[in-house]
């Protein structure tokens, strides 16, 4: 594998001129500069809000500094309350090209985009010429989603992540699972796995916040399709969830845009604090998907059993299928068919290899389907976090 | 090929898959036909509705507010007494934690959505 070498020493798979929106009033000129450039690696991101939010503004730090990214280029109305300068300073601290375009005096819709494109075409150029160096299994941080999921979830798709998972982290990589609210159910034996009693206990207390929070919401985290796949209850869901994060030991406890200090699996506990503020902690699978890029994974392995067919920005996502019947109807759309375990056909640790070998493809350039297809969903809504405490990441 | 899934310790009955040795429930690995014969510890039972892929049906007779168990792990609590061999699902069990939401006709037991 050769990377894209950073600044800050980390290294890209990927190496993506980013336009990002600060208000929905900007969403539309922002996708029209992108639209420019179909061949070219440039991207869209943004957010939709008018009003400040910290967690967002530091998402959109994470996310505008990751590895994968090369240049940035803020769509501004020029109104909205998103802090543009201070934003702006973050990227250009961390040596990359950086601009900023404000709508309301650049002259309006036409003569922004036909700005933005042009400082686009120079930043596609500046970008080539970032340096490239070796990059091990060890520099890389993977995170792990399940979407759409069913009673074949639990049995073969998620088996086969954690699988990857152990052979990752045994090679040094730093692997992130999260969706504290699809843990609901198995606090107690995640806490066994915490390097330190300490942290076992701050893996219980996030779960907790998690039954708490949707509680009183008056939803878990279960959509219809859940129980048309066979999954009858919350607890249910959980258990298959959890089999992905593998066997190895737990050693940190992350919130959003935290990026583990070094290899192992890491927890994300995506659950707001404090009160409940901003309604349900994750609206979509991207969502979440967003959050683990904000704290450096450079790809995501995404199990299905339903069929989901979404990739992301910045960094690609592999999809596992889990359902055999679901992988014959939309292969176009998945990468791996962990349906073979269920008919008998590959074991799990057959299965969780072939996950290991392509996340070393993908991370050496390979494309995923999602990425060839042209899928770059994001989403970044309103949310809000107390930073991790001392027991979250023990000393290695 | 090295051992299949799911996981150490499972088998098979019929079409369904025990998980954990402890599990009151089994796991459809294929959509089970009604009528479709079972053999379970306690004599083999026909199917009286078709089961799809990766649905639970009773291992052996369960009680009203026992414990509902796969992966040898609670998954949710009876609300009725439920045969064996019988669909084990949001009808008759609920979640010990917060109410499973859906849809009423993607229960996966309504016509056209077990297919």
């Amino acid at each position: 594998m050769n990377g894209w070498l950073r600044q800050d020493g980390r290294k890209g798979i990927r190496n993506t001129v980013i336009v990002a929106y600060l208000v929905e009033c900007a969403h539309f000129v922002a996708s029209k500069i992108v639209s420019g450039f179909p061949e070219e690696d440039v991207q869209l991101i943004g957010f939709p809000g008018c009003y400040p939010n910290e967690y967002a503004a530091r998402m959109m730090d994470r996310l505008c500094t990751h590895p994968n990214v090369g240049a940035v280029l803020f769509v501004s109305l020029g109104c909205e309350s998103f802090d543009k300068v201070r934003a702006s300073e973050a990227v250009s601290a961390s040596g990359r090209p950086v601009k900023t375009l404000v709508i309301q005096k650049a002259g309006g819709t036409a003569s922004t985009v036909q700005m933005g494109r042009d400082w686009v075409r120079g930043a596609l150029a500046e970008v080539a010429e970032v340096p490239r160096a070796r990059m091990g299994v060890d520099e890389l941080v993977i995170g792990t989603v399940c979407g759409g999921s069913d009673g074949t979830s639990g049995i073969s798709g998620n088996p086969a992540a954690g699988k990857a998972f152990d052979l990752l982290v045994g090679e040094g990589a730093a692997c992130i699972f999260e969706e504290t609210g699809e843990l609901i159910g198995c606090e107690e034996i995640m806490a066994a796995r915490a390097v330190t009693p300490e942290l076992g206990r701050a893996l219980r207390d996030s779960v907790q916040k998690a039954e708490r929070y949707y509680a009183t919401l008056g939803y878990g985290s279960f959509a219809a399709g859940n129980a048309a796949g066979g999954l009858s209850t919350i607890e249910e869901k959980s258990l298959g969830a959890y089999v992905k994060s593998g066997d190895s030991p737990i050693s940190g406890l992350i919130k959003p845009g935290d990026v583990p200090p070094r290899g192992g699996l890491y927890l994300m506990d995506v659950v707001p604090d404090g009160d409940v503020r901003f309604g349900f902690p994750n609206i979509s699978d991207n969502a979440e998907i967003v959050e683990m890029i904000a704290s450096g994974a450079h790809l995501s392995l995404f199990v299905t059993g339903r069929g989901s067919v979404v990739g992301s920005a910045i960094s690609p996502v592999i999809k596992i299928c889990a359902n055999p019947q679901t992988y014959r109807n939309l292969a176009e759309d998945m990468d791996v068919n962990a349906g073979d375990i269920i008919e008998g056909k590959r074991s799990i640790e057959e299965v969780g290899r072939e996950i290991r070998d392509l996340v070393v493809a993908v991370a050496g350039g390979a494309l995923t389907k999602s990425e060839a297809l042209g899928h770059r969903e994001f989403i970044l809504t309103y949310k809000s976090f107390e930073p991790i405490g001392p027991a979250c990441l023990p000393a290695a | 090929m090295t051992d299949t899934a799911p996981k150490p310790g499972s088998a098979m009955r019929g079409p369904f898959l025990l998980l954990s040795p402890s599990d009151n429930v089994l796991v459809a690995r294929e959509r089970a036909p009604e009528g479709t014969e079972v053999p379970l510890e306690g004599g083999a039972v026909m199917l009286a509705r078709p089961i799809p892929l990766a649905h639970k049906i009773a291992r052996h007779d369960i009680a009203a507010g026992d414990r509902i168990l796969k992966y040898g792990m609670p998954i949710g609590i009876a609300t009725e007494a439920i045969p064996a061999g019988a669909h084990v699902h949001v009808h008759n069990i609920r979640s010990a934690y917060t109410p499973t939401h859906m849809l009423q006709d993607a229960d996966g037991l309504s016509a056209g959505v077990a297919q």
